[in-house]
């Protein structure tokens, strides 16, 4: 049995926490006005990694299952974005974030069903092998992917309607980031319903007692294959709104050690908390674009703060803010 | 015939590096149950440890000369160096960062290996840099040796050699010493051993510091033959994964088998199929993964 | 009374170990059972077989008629049949109303939801709560099964398994682990819920107080087979249970 040290401080309100969300919701809605056009693009990434740290951690926090290939999943969604682009000539938005949908469903299907016979461990590095796989994949067919050099995509037309022709900054900056908000904001509250259904709740009992949940007549292979397409398409929606604003796809987010961010996220924003990765996602990536410029040894750094993390802060940031919240409202 | 007996070579060539890796990791989990996600850049430190210091001792002197540099048997000496250094993070590492997490989640145990993986990783790059390391001068020194009609690298026979002697070696620490003994116990049942005196504690430190060695080994030997690169860590890792799927986890036996095969495939896949080499690989994984689990001699 | 459950000849092997030697078991509609013997005796190892923890090497299990022997856990869940387990086995990151009510979202087959929210679903929320004060948990029904005490811990396995409308129960040493005291109300709690619904029980016990007490019928195992089968006074007077379980069994107060 596992003895994990932290509190779960059961909500019954979630009404409650919309106070908090309120405020940067407003925040988030005005930004473009205020703050200037690199700040908004860097917060535009930050939102799309945030879908990615969301749908990682359907798996992790609310299913007990680690998985170190979710490159894997992102690295689709934006390589079907960027195929679209170049086999069908396909500029929607809408089109692409379909079509992303689509080729994680189906690369999610497939990889999970060898996945999620196995727990901890072999789960662990099979979703890695995997992605490792991808990422030769991408390498060997060259002429397809683009190779090293990956594939160029051009801005796309939201709504059928607005287009990048013209100030392709201001329209990152503006137009997209509202696009990109928007998704984020509906993939929140999918995730936030699904977590709260009698399926979030069945996954949550398979995470802690896999044979009492089996017991209570829970199809344990079958929830966690779906979860882990939930997870996987949440990710490819992220990649294909990373696209964009990268301009190119290029094989590395295939490769693990993209996974690790997204593990990172997740771990630094609390990953037994619905928002926490979220936050850690945001945090994560204004820490890396400022380190980044610093030095090389990112990985490094990541590493270190990861080890940090799990021995002294297993709960992350907003963990141990409700924590310290929780500790103020009952004083001994 | 004679191309048979090159591919054989290299099949055992590529078994034997895998054996010292994925027995390295098997016998950790089997005694531990714990599995370090950095044990392959703990191959990767070893082989680059070897090649550097091979590659400063072999031009310390005057370039220029053929042979220069240390004579090769004094190479060949300080080849295991690799093993040594692997050895010795191993024996640091445990103690520090892996002991906190046997009484938690297992998910911080492979988050925190994780950790470490992305930690050794840039270690590496900072220590060595971005470009490969490469001791191929004692390979060359060792010269080759005819087979029918090609000549065959003689320093490929070390490598099997070496792999061979490490798997008797194991065999015999493991089923005719105390200290094997005590390990197996420990291994079978922690708390029973720990009632019985043994100290806990101690044998998982040794336990993991073995199983380093054993990767840096496999490292240090293979580096004269390619050299070392940034990424040959979580490609070894991946491997030696499949070996122990085909094998079992926590078996030695398992181990040498699921080397064997591995190394006997991707011999095949090489030759015929240079396209899909991996996916065979892992096609066989899945395989034996749907049938039988736990491996062929894995403990469940 | 008719028969709920039948195992013919059932075998577990283990390596050469024979847990469960053809084993001919039977559980009559509405009875409540004990199954007694030492450890080792296949007690566990038969209800798991029953349950589908284990599958079967030889023999049938038949259930209200029904062939079950091969049929996966939750088919046997969904024919009627639930447990609870020896070492309690909870979702101790979830309140002891949420674990209960997990079982009931399971028996309803609304798990597959999850665009609901399961917070909404009111029917299911009041049946779980009246589970649990049915078996005097509901002071205890926000806090996390991690934070309940032993006691707690067991009657809250049992309510779960409760929570399933099974028609054959089987309790896997209730009282296990808890103070004597306590035992008794745990046991009056769960007998007179058992007896109120029909609801049949085979329960694992070592204390024979609690054995003598409740039981309609006594079920004794040794080795592997069934070494006696009879009301509480055949057993007390059966020689061969004497010899085999430890200390003579005494009259129930």
């Amino acid at each position: 049995m596992s003895t994990v040290t932290t509190v779960v401080i059961p909500t019954r309100s979630p009404m409650r926490r919309l106070w908090y969300a309120a405020p940067v919701l407003m925040v988030l809605l005005v930004l473009p006005w205020v703050a200037d056009q690199y700040q908004t693009i860097l917060l535009a990434y930050g939102l799309a990694m945030a879908i990615a740290a969301l749908g990682f951690n359907l798996l992790l926090g609310y299913t007990g299952l680690l998985s170190f290939g979710h490159s894997a999943y992102f690295g689709v969604g934006a390589y079907a974005v960027a195929l679209m682009v170049k086999y069908l000539g396909v500029t929607s938005m809408e089109l692409h974030l379909l079509g992303a949908i689509v080729a994680s469903v189906l690369v999610t299907a497939i990889f999970g069903v060898a996945c999620v016979r196995y727990t901890r461990i072999f789960f662990g590095i099979l979703t890695m092998a995997l992605s490792q796989v991808l990422w030769s994949l991408a390498f060997k067919f060259f002429w397809v992917t683009g190779g090293t050099d990956g594939l160029r995509v051009p801005t796309p037309t939201l709504l059928g309607v607005v287009t990048g022709k013209g100030d392709k900054i201001a329209f990152l900056a503006h137009a997209y980031y509202y696009y990109v908000l928007a998704v984020f904001l509906v993939c929140v509250a999918v995730m936030w319903v699904i977590v709260n259904s009698p399926f979030g709740r069945a996954l949550q009992a398979i995470r802690d007692n896999e044979t009492r949940a089996q017991f209570i007549g829970i199809p344990i292979w079958r929830y966690r294959w779906v979860a882990f397409m939930l997870s996987g398409v949440f990710t490819g929606v992220a990649g294909a709104l990373w696209v964009p604003l990268n301009g190119l796809t290029t094989p590395d987010i295939l490769h693990w050690t993209f996974s690790g961010k997204i593990v990172f996220m997740a771990v630094l924003g609390g990953f037994r908390t619905f928002v926490g990765p979220i936050v850690g996602a945001v945090v994560y990536n204004y820490l890396e674009s400022y380190a980044v410029g610093y030095t090389v040894y990112w990985q490094l750094f990541l590493g270190v703060i990861l080890v940090v993390l799990v021995l002294s802060l297993p709960t992350g940031i907003v963990g141990t803010a409700e924590r310290l919240m929780a500790r103020r409202r009952a004083p001994r | 015939m004679d191309i048979v007996l090159i591919h054989v070579f290299n099949a055992l060539l590529y078994a034997s590096v895998l054996f010292l890796i994925a027995g390295g990791l098997s016998l950790i989990y089997g005694v531990m149950r714990i599995v370090n996600l950095a044990h392959g850049n703990l191959y990767a430190f070893g082989a680059y440890v070897s090649a550097w210091i091979i590659g400063y001792l072999s031009t310390s002197v005057a370039v220029g000369e053929a042979g220069s540099g240390a004579p090769t048997w004094v190479l060949l000496a300080l080849l295991p160096a690799g093993a040594i250094a692997a050895a010795a993070a191993g024996a640091l590492l445990e103690p520090t960062l892996l002991r906190p997490f046997y009484k938690r989640a297992e998910e911080y145990q492979l988050l925190v290996t994780f950790g470490l993986l992305m930690i050794i990783d840039d270690v590496i790059r900072f220590l060595w840099g971005p470009y490969p390391l490469s001791a191929s001068v004692v390979f060359e020194n060792f010269g080759s040796v005819t087979v029918g009609d090609t000549l065959y690298p003689t320093y490929n026979f070390l490598v099997i050699g070496v792999g061979a002697l490490a798997a008797i070696f194991l065999w015999a620490f493991i089923y005719r010493t105390r200290f094997g003994v005590v390990l197996r116990a420990t291994s079978q049942d922690m708390r029973m051993a720990a009632a019985l005196g043994v100290n806990v504690n101690r044998v998982y430190v040794q336990a993991f510091t073995l199983g380093c060695f054993m990767a840096g080994l496999g490292g240090a030997i293979i580096v004269p033959s390619q050299s070392a690169v940034l990424g040959m860590g979580v490609d070894a890792l991946i491997l030696s994964f499949i070996v122990v799927v085909i094998g079992g986890l926590g078996s030695l036996e398992g181990a040498l088998l699921g080397a064997l095969i591995v190394g006997i495939v991707r011999e095949a896949g090489i030759t015929w199929f240079p396209e899909v080499e991996l996916a065979v690989l892992y096609l066989m994984a899945a395989a034996v993964l749907l049938v039988r689990p736990a491996g062929l001699f894995g403990r469940a | 009374m008719s028969v709920l459950l039948e195992t013919k000849a059932v075998v577990k092997q283990f390596g050469e170990f024979r847990a469960v030697d053809r084993v001919d078991f039977r559980v009559q509609e509405g009875e409540v059972l004990a199954l007694i013997g030492s450890n080792g005796a296949g007690k566990t190892t038969l209800v798991n077989l029953i349950s589908g923890l284990l599958t079967a090497d030889e023999g049938r299990i038949l259930f209200r008629g029904q062939d079950v022997t091969k049929q996966p856990v939750k088919e046997r869940i969904r024919a009627g049949i639930a447990r609870s387990f020896q070492l309690v086995n909870l979702f101790d990151q979830l309140s002891a109303l949420d674990n209960v009510a997990l079982a009931i979202f399971s028996r309803q087959g609304k798990t597959r939801r999850l665009l609901t929210l399961a917070d909404a679903d009111r029917p299911v929320w009041a049946e779980a709560t009246e589970v649990l004060s049915l078996f005097r948990l509901d002071a205890k029904a926000r806090t996390l099964a991690g934070g309940l005490s032993q006691g707690e811990r067991k009657l809250l396995d049992v309510a779960i398994a409760y929570a399933l409308k099974p028609r054959l129960l089987f309790l896997d040493e209730p009282t296990s682990g808890v103070g004597t005291r306590e035992k008794a109300p745990i046991m009056d709690t769960i007998v007179s819920i058992v007896r109120s619904e029909g609801i049949s029980a085979a329960i694992i016990e070592h204390d024979m107080d609690v054995v003598f007490s409740y039981s309609d019928r006594i079920v004794a195992m040794h080795q592997g087979t069934i070494l006696a089968d009879g009301t509480p006074d055949q057993i007390r007077r059966d020689e061969r249970v004497l010899t085999t379980l430890i200390g003579t069994p005494e009259p129930p107060r």
